[in-house]
This record gives C-alpha cells, structure tokens and sequence, in this order.
C-alpha cells in the first residue's frame, strides 16, 4: 500500500460527483443553455443529507439496506482500481473478478430495494437492470481477459499499468475494441443515453432512476453519490487504457488521470447531446455487440 | 472403519423403530431423527480423520458379496464428501422433526423416517465403496429411498408421475453404469476399484467408451443438462428437507463418483475436460434460464440445481484439461473450484429449500405469483433466503463467490497458457460462468422480490406465520454458514488441494507451489470479504447518526399519480423475468393462453405463461414414445388368464431343467 495510491483513493471519493457536473455542462453548451454550475452534484449531495425522509409503509430493512449496501461495495471495489501511473491500494491476482462481482452486490442491493417498494414501476426498472447486467457482465470480463492475455498479469493494477504507449500503439486494434466494448459497458452500467435517459422522471423507459423514485434523504445521498462513484471506477478502466503513461512522477500521473477522467466525461455528454435513447428491445443487441468486440479482441489477441 | 459402519447401523436402527412405531407419530419422528443425528454426528468425528491428517481408512472385512466384496474406505476425497453428506444430513432430520410435528398426516409418513436413514446411509456407503458390486447396491439403496421419499405425498397425482419419473430416470442411469462397471470388471479379471487401476493401460478408445458411459450415467444422477429432466420433477414433490437433501447432497454422489472415475483411468485425453466444459456451460446457462421461467418456487430452486451443477462440471472439466495438459496450477484450481462448490451448494442450496419449505408450509401454496410481502410475517425464513440467494448469485461476502473465485482463476490461467486447446476452454469459461453469474443475481432477485418484499398480493399472505425453532434453527446455522465458509476459504483450500492430489495420483505441497498461490488468493478475498463488512457497519452508524433527532414520515409508496393503487399492481415473477426468457425463447419454449383486453372498456382478461423443458419435449418424450411403440407388439404375452401364466412358468422351468441337464 502506497501513500500516492491513498492520495488517488482519497481523491476518486472527493472528485468522482464533478463527472455529472462536467456531462450536464457538457450538455447544456450544445443545448445552448449555460446549465447547473460544475459542483451542483456537491450541494444536491449536501442538501440531501441534511434532510429527513418519508418511507412507504410497504418497505422494511431492505430497502433501507439497499443504498448502504451498494456504496459498501463500490467504494470497496476502488481500493482495488489503479488511478493512472499510482497503483491501487490493494492488489492480487485475480482481483478485478472481486470488483466485478461487488458492482454486482451493489447491483443486487439495489434490486431488492426497489422491489421492497411494490411499485411496479420500479419492479419494472429492476427488470430491466438485471437483464442489461447479465449481458454486460461477459463483455467485462472477456475484455479482462484480453488484458491478461496480452500482458501475462492477472492483477488488475498489474495489467493496466504494464501498457505503454509503445504496447498501445503496436496492438491498437485490439485496444480499440477493447475500448468500444467497455465504452457500451461504461455507459449502461452508468445508466447513460442510449441505454438509459438520467433526465427522464416518471416515463416507462427508465432504469436505474425509477429504482431510486422512493428513496429520500440520506438514503437518495448515499445512491447518487453511490453511482457517482461507479461511474468514477469503470471510468477509470478506460481511461487507464487510453492513456498509458507511467512517467514516475505521482503528482504528474494524477493529474494526467484526472484530466482523461474530465474528457471521458465530456465525451459521455456529446453523445448525450447528440444521440437519442435507443428503442429498449434495441438494448440488448448493442450489449451483444459489446460482447462480440471483447471476443474479437480475444481472437486477435490469440492470433 | 468399524465405528463408522456402526454409525450407519445405528441411523438404520433409528429408522426402523420409526417405522414400527408409525402410529405414534411423536414417538416415531423422535427416533427417526435422533437415530440419524447421532448416527451422522457419530460418523462426522471419524469422516473427518482422513481429511486433517490425510491417513486413509479401510476395511475389508471376510465378507463375500455375489461376484464382489465389502471393501470399503475413506480417504480424503471420501472424507470430503462424507463431511458434507453427514452435515447436511444432520440439519435436515432436525428440520424433518420440526415439519413433521407442525404438518398434518400423509400417506407416507410412517416409514419416511426409515427411508430418510436408509438415503443418508446410502449415499455414505456410495462414498466408501470400493468394490463395484457394493458400488452398485449402495448407489440403489440410494435411488430407491429417494423415490419413496418423492413418493411421500402420493395421493396426488401429481407426485406419483414425479416420483416414476425419478425411477425411470435413475434406472437408465444404472444401466450405464452396469454396462461400465462390466466392461472395467472384464478387463480388469475383479470387480474391485483397486483391480480396476489395471484399465490405465488399454487402448484409447475403451477407455473413452468408459468414459462416455461414466458421463451418461453419473451425469444422469447429476443432473446434467439434458439428463436433468427427472430433477425439476421430483425435488418440488419430495417435503423439503427432503428436496434439501437430494438437491444438495444426493446429486452430488454424480460428481464424486465422475471423479472417483477419472481417479481410476489416470490421466485424461484433453477432449474430457472440453466435453465436461460445454456440457457445463450447457446445464449451467440453461439450468438458470429455465429457472428464471418458473412460478413455482420449489421447481425454480430444482432448476437452479442444474445451474449449480453446470458451474462444478466447470471447474472439474478445466481440472481435467489441467491435469492433460500437464499443468499442476489450473488442475488444482479447477478441481479445488469445483469441490468447494459442492459443500457451498450443499449449504446455500439446502438452505434455500428449508426456507422454501418454510414458506410453503406457512401459506401452503407454492404459485410464487400469488405471494409477497412475506418478510414482514416471517423474518427469520426471510431473512434466511436473503442470504441463501445473495449466496447462490456468487456475490461477495458470502460462500459461493470463493468457488466461483477458483473456477474463475482455472479458466485465467488458461488463458495464459499457451495451447490453443487449453486457452479456449478457459475463456469459454470465464464468459459462460459471467451470464451464468449475472442470470443468476437476477433469478434471485426475481424470487426473493415476489415472495418476500413488497405487498402481500392475497390475505393468506397476511396470516402466514413464524415456523417452530426446530426449523428455524437449521436455517439459522446454514445462513451463518454462507459466511464462514468464505472467512474460513484460506484454511481450507490446503485440505481441498490434498484431496485433488488423491484424485490424480500426485502428491501435493499444501504450503507450496499451486496451493499456496490459492490460499493467497483466497485470503485475499477473506480479508475482503471482512472490509465490505467493516464498511457496511461503518456506513450504517453513519446513517444512524444523521437521522438522530430527525423524524420519518410513513406513507404509501409512490404510484406515480394513480388513485387506486392494489398489492396485485406489483409487478409479478413473470413480467421480472420476461425480458430475459423473451431472449432465451428459442430455448424455452414458451407456450401462452389468454384473453387479452380489447376496445375502449375492455372486459375480463387473463395471460398466463408457461415454460416447457425442451429436453423433456424434444429428446425424452420421442424416445418414450419409440420406446412404448416398440414393446407394444410384445403385448400379447400378457393374457390376464392365470393358466396361461401357469403355461409360462412350467415352460421356463422346463427350459431351465433341460438346461442343465
């Protein structure tokens, strides 16, 4: 365990809500709006905190569990994210599987809670999160196993901090699909356009915020700086494999980081901008895709 | 050895002074149960031996079966296995005693108990067998108590057509395994498995003739997909603590006689372990879509079995090609996989039919659809699926992600290896045990949504109550189980790794090379496993903290503008799972009927949905159907008049008397 590795952990848990600040500017620019202030997530956050909550008769433990839960287990899989050029604070082989399957507790936590509610419209939202997740879950995986495959490490700060410019530039085929099928998985698991409208309020095509509808106060806190923290830790995949440099100096690797972080974000509101949400029956096929890249990556990488 | 058969002898004597005092029912169920809790209890202590100290037990008494002998002995595989059969065996006769005081009389119950014993010895005598004749007869014994426990409730007709479906089912697959054991018994000149080792030599194809005949065989009694279709019949039928039993052990013998198998043929061809591969990617995947298309909560966890049995073939298909290949790290991860996932499944799985067989009892319906709200009234029961499912998905902290952890690192360290033909089971792998994984979480959250969140859908749900202590304490210990089990993996795994070196003849370092690496990594994900804990507690004083001295209001959930919300809104089993069966509906075949609304003031309407096994429809049903065809011109021997019978017998022995003369 590093200090720099803490200072990327500390960081990730302070910095993660100025993604959705950066994406609603982001959108707001090409609305010609000039939108919320970059640190509008920080004060809902705050405000939310200070509030008390209204529980519907119908829940119980679970659903007052649900939100806990998820941020336990995100904020545990980042201790096991490298940030750039400083390694993770914890590391062993094998350990992205753990991350994986904690976005899965968090996932399953939230499931549960929305169905605790017994609002069809958030069994509905909960149906369709479990579905997506199965289907994104292979493209994750077979993707890490890509990285395992070309660098021979099975730790996941080991495997991402073994690219370097010359490694990407010699397999970027395959690092480009590598990418597209993370970018799809990034975007669902995040519950961003097109597989999910974060705008949208009461409409029938919404996951992960029809989910949330009944939670209040802290509980509504804890899940959006929750998923603030999700989207953080899959941003960070990619941008660890977009940009693949390691110059040893800490301060310089954060900030690199920071910045791909910042454009990964701004790219996540273009396409917000100037793409539409994909007809729900359409979903799957894309994550099919995302799985069809992580496996064409694999063939390329056993050519 | 002694003690341990003396054990058995005292469970069978518990059993059979139930059945005699069958009238009594307190008296009955009182033996029954305490006659297999010592008898296993007393078992356990001397099961455990060879595990700890990895000295094996044998006996080999002066007792000639027909054609065979009573050679019996425990080493560590045996040990393994017997560890789980007598634990599991234990909690279910304490549950057995508590449903069979709390429920009404069945035509059945006076010699369940006997049956009961007489499973629990079975399946203990299968693991010590070693001689092929004791082999068969104890796998039998097995076989034939299950069926009458299936056949427990058979004044319904339903259960009666379960119940010979097993039998039928369990039958082909001793056929195979006659037609194996003679085959081995004939090139060997015994019947012994210690005479067998001389079948190493012979040429490939016998060999894989063997192996195939193994496969269909164990693989029946397995539950692999398409040989399951006997189990999401007869475990729904059986009482629950009985489905626990079969479910969570009893098709576990399939396994360890499969890897007693491979024991015996020594070193595997490569294409085993891919043929274990795909037909556990097969009954894995489709175990669990089928399961996602159920509304009975007992048939969904039965499908679940063949899931679960899908992921251990998994891990000991890599095993093989491991072992094939040559390489000592991905044998011993896919095999120690895959043995931690049988006591893993034992545990969630029994675990989850006692809760189920909970719930059942207490509303006495099994349609999932018509419950709900059900961890209000009962909240240990509840509490207890919670855990048995977030452990059955394989998700952290609980006991089925360690195994799924070391299939996983099998497959990864195939995918470094560089043969093609060990690299492509590996990532099949790794993308089937994800869907598997992500299929799973969301037939979870299906089944623990609709039954026990939410509102209850009809009033019966409301006067559901609490079962007694003897059932709930069962439940209780496997939950705290689902968690030990993943803190204890890393003291564990050494025992596992010497077991596996059993099963290929090599001896094992437990502190060195292979097992080290997967001690590590099992610490690792203990020590994590602690943290989400430590976090969770750490987020809940939190939340404590910010809501002291603040009020909570209570109301309705939110219905998004509706004026008259009712519990029958809530979305069902059915409409959770439908977008993923609608994606497996090649597979499914879903049949559907109703009335659907029409015009602006539609009158009634109704859907319903049902799933199909297409094994069932496709393979086993023509075969059947071929099969009665073909017998049906024999028919006339059957006369129904006695002299012809008479005629019959005379004849035959006429026959046998010039026979032997």
């Amino acid at each position: 365990m590093k200090l720099e590795s803490v200072c990327g952990y500390v960081l990730a848990l302070i910095a993660a809500p100025i993604l959705l600040g950066v994406i609603n500017r982001v959108k707001a620019f090409f609305a010609g709006r000039r939108g919320p202030p970059v640190l509008q997530a920080y004060h809902d956050l705050f405000k939310l905190l200070r509030k008390s909550a209204v529980y519907s008769g119908a829940t119980g433990y679970v659903f007052k569990a649900g939100p806990l839960v998820g941020l336990a287990a995100v904020m545990l899989a980042l201790t096991f994210m490298p940030f750039g050029g400083i390694g993770s604070i914890f590391s062993f082989n094998g350990d992205f599987l753990l991350v994986a399957y904690l976005l899965g507790v968090m996932r399953f936590g939230t499931v549960l809670a929305a169905l605790d509610t017994g609002s069809s419209f958030e069994g509905m939202g909960a149906s369709r999160e479990v579905q997506f997740a199965a289907l994104a879950e292979p493209a994750l995986l077979l993707g890490m196993a890509v990285i395992i495959r070309m660098t021979g490490q099975l730790a996941l700060a080991d495997g991402l901090q073994s690219f370097s410019f010359g490694l990407t530039a010699a397999s970027s085929p395959i690092i480009i699909l590598l990418l597209m099928a993370w970018f799809i998985v990034f975007l669902v698991e995040n519950a961003r356009i097109p597989f999910d409208d974060p705008n949208t309020h009461l409409e029938l095509t919404m996951i992960h915020e029809v989910m949330a509808l009944d939670h209040g106060g802290p509980d509504l806190a804890f899940i959006l700086y929750g998923a603030a923290l999700k989207m953080w830790l899959i941003g960070a995949l990619l941008v660890n494999l977009l940009i693949p440099a390691h110059t040893g100096n800490p301060l310089l690797d954060l900030g690199m980081f920071g910045a791909g972080m910042l454009l990964l974000a701004a790219a996540v509101g273009i396409i917000e901008s100037t793409k539409a949400r994909l007809r729900l029956l359409r979903a799957p096929q894309l994550l099919i895709a995302a799985c069809a890249f992580s496996i064409l990556a694999l063939v390329l990488v056993l050519r | 050895m002694n003690a341990f058969l003396a054990y058995l002898l005292l469970m069978i004597t518990g059993g059979i002074i139930s059945a005699f005092t069958g009238r009594r029912r307190k008296l009955s169920a009182f033996s029954g149960a305490a006659g297999l809790i010592l008898g296993s209890l007393g078992a356990l202590t001397v099961a455990i031996r060879p595990l700890i100290n990895g000295r094996a037990l044998a006996l080999r008494p002066a007792w000639p079966l027909p054609l065979g002998s009573f050679a019996v002995e425990i080493d560590s595989l045996s040990g393994f296995f017997l560890c789980v059969i007598f634990s599991m065996t234990i909690l279910c006769a304490l549950y057995g005693w508590g449903y069979n005081a709390a429920t009404g009389k069945n035509p059945g119950d006076r010699s369940a108990w006997l049956w009961l014993s007489l499973l629990a010895a079975g399946m203990a005598l299968v693991v010590v067998a070693r001689n092929a004749v004791l082999f068969l007869l104890a796998w039998e014994l097995m076989s034939l108590s299950s069926f009458f426990l299936v056949a427990f409730e058979n004044g319904r007709e339903k259960v009666r057509r379960a119940a010979w479906t097993y039998l039928v089912a369990t039958h082909l697959g001793t056929a195979f395994l006659l037609a194996m054991f003679v085959l081995m018994g004939a090139a060997a000149g015994s019947f012994d498995f210690a005479a067998f080792a001389a079948i190493q030599g012979k040429n490939a194809a016998f060999l894989n003739l063997l192996f195939i005949l193994a496969l269909i065989g164990f693989g029946t009694k397995a539950g692999f997909y398409p040989l399951h279709v006997w189990l999401p019949e007869a475990h729904p039928a059986a009482p629950s603590h009985v489905s626990a039993l079969m479910s969570g052990v009893m098709i576990k013998t399939g396994i360890y006689a499969m890897i007693r198998f491979v024991a015996i043929s020594g070193p595997p061809p490569a294409w085993w372990g891919w043929l274990l591969v795909l037909t556990g990617a097969v009954s894995g995947i489709l175990g669990v879509v089928f399961a996602l298309a159920q509304h009975d909560l007992k048939r969904l966890l039965a499908y679940h079995s063949v899931e679960n049995i899908g992921i251990i073939a998994l891990g000991f298909g890599l095993g093989l090609i491991g072992w094939s290949c040559g390489s000592r790290f991905i044998m011993l991860a896919g095999f120690a996989g895959s043995l931690l996932h049988v006591a893993n499944h034992a545990i969630f799985k029994g675990l989850l039919f006692l809760s189920a067989g909970s719930v059942l009892h207490a509303v006495n319906c099994r349609n999932m659809e018509k419950m709900g709200g059900l961890l209000k009234v009962m909240p240990v029961t509840g509490a207890a699926f919670l855990a048995g499912s977030a452990a059955i998905s394989g998700l952290p902290p609980l006991n089925g992600f360690v195994s799924e952890f070391l299939i996983y690192t099998a497959a990864l360290l195939c995918v470094l290896h560089n043969q093609t033909g060990v690299l492509i089971p590996g990532i099949a792998v790794i993308g089937s045990l994800a869907l598997i994984g992500g299929l799973a979480a969301a037939c979870f959250a299906k089944a623990c949504g609709v039954v026990f969140l939410g509102e209850p859908r009809s009033p019966e749900m409301q006067n559901a109550h609490e079962c007694g202590l003897a059932m709930r304490l069962p439940m209780l210990i496997l939950s705290a189980a689902c968690l030990v089990m993943a803190l204890a993996a890393p003291f564990l795994v050494p025992a596992l790794c010497a077991a596996t070196g059993n099963i290929a003849g090599i001896p094992v370092n437990p502190n060195g090379g292979a097992a080290l690496m997967l001690k590590t990594v099992t610490f690792w994900i203990s020590a994590a496993s602690l943290l989400l804990i430590f976090l969770l507690l750490l987020l809940a004083i939190l939340r404590i903290c910010l809501f002291r001295g603040r009020s909570t209001a209570k109301t309705g959930t939110w219905d998004c503008g509706f004026a008259q919300p009712s519990p029958r809104m809530q979305y069902t089993a059915s409409s959770f799972a439908q977008p993923i069966t609608n994606m497996f509906r090649r597979a499914l075949d879903i049949k559907t009927s109703g009335i659907l609304p029409e015009e602006f003031f539609p009158g009634n309407a109704s859907f319903s949905a049902h799933a199909d096994d297409t094994a069932h429809r496709y393979l086993f049903a023509p075969v059947f159907r071929a099969v009665d065809r073909a017998l049906a011109c024999l028919r006339w021997i059957q006369e129904g008049r006695v002299q012809i019978y008479v005629l019959y017998i005379n004849v035959i022995l006429l026959i046998l008397l010039l026979f032997a003369l």
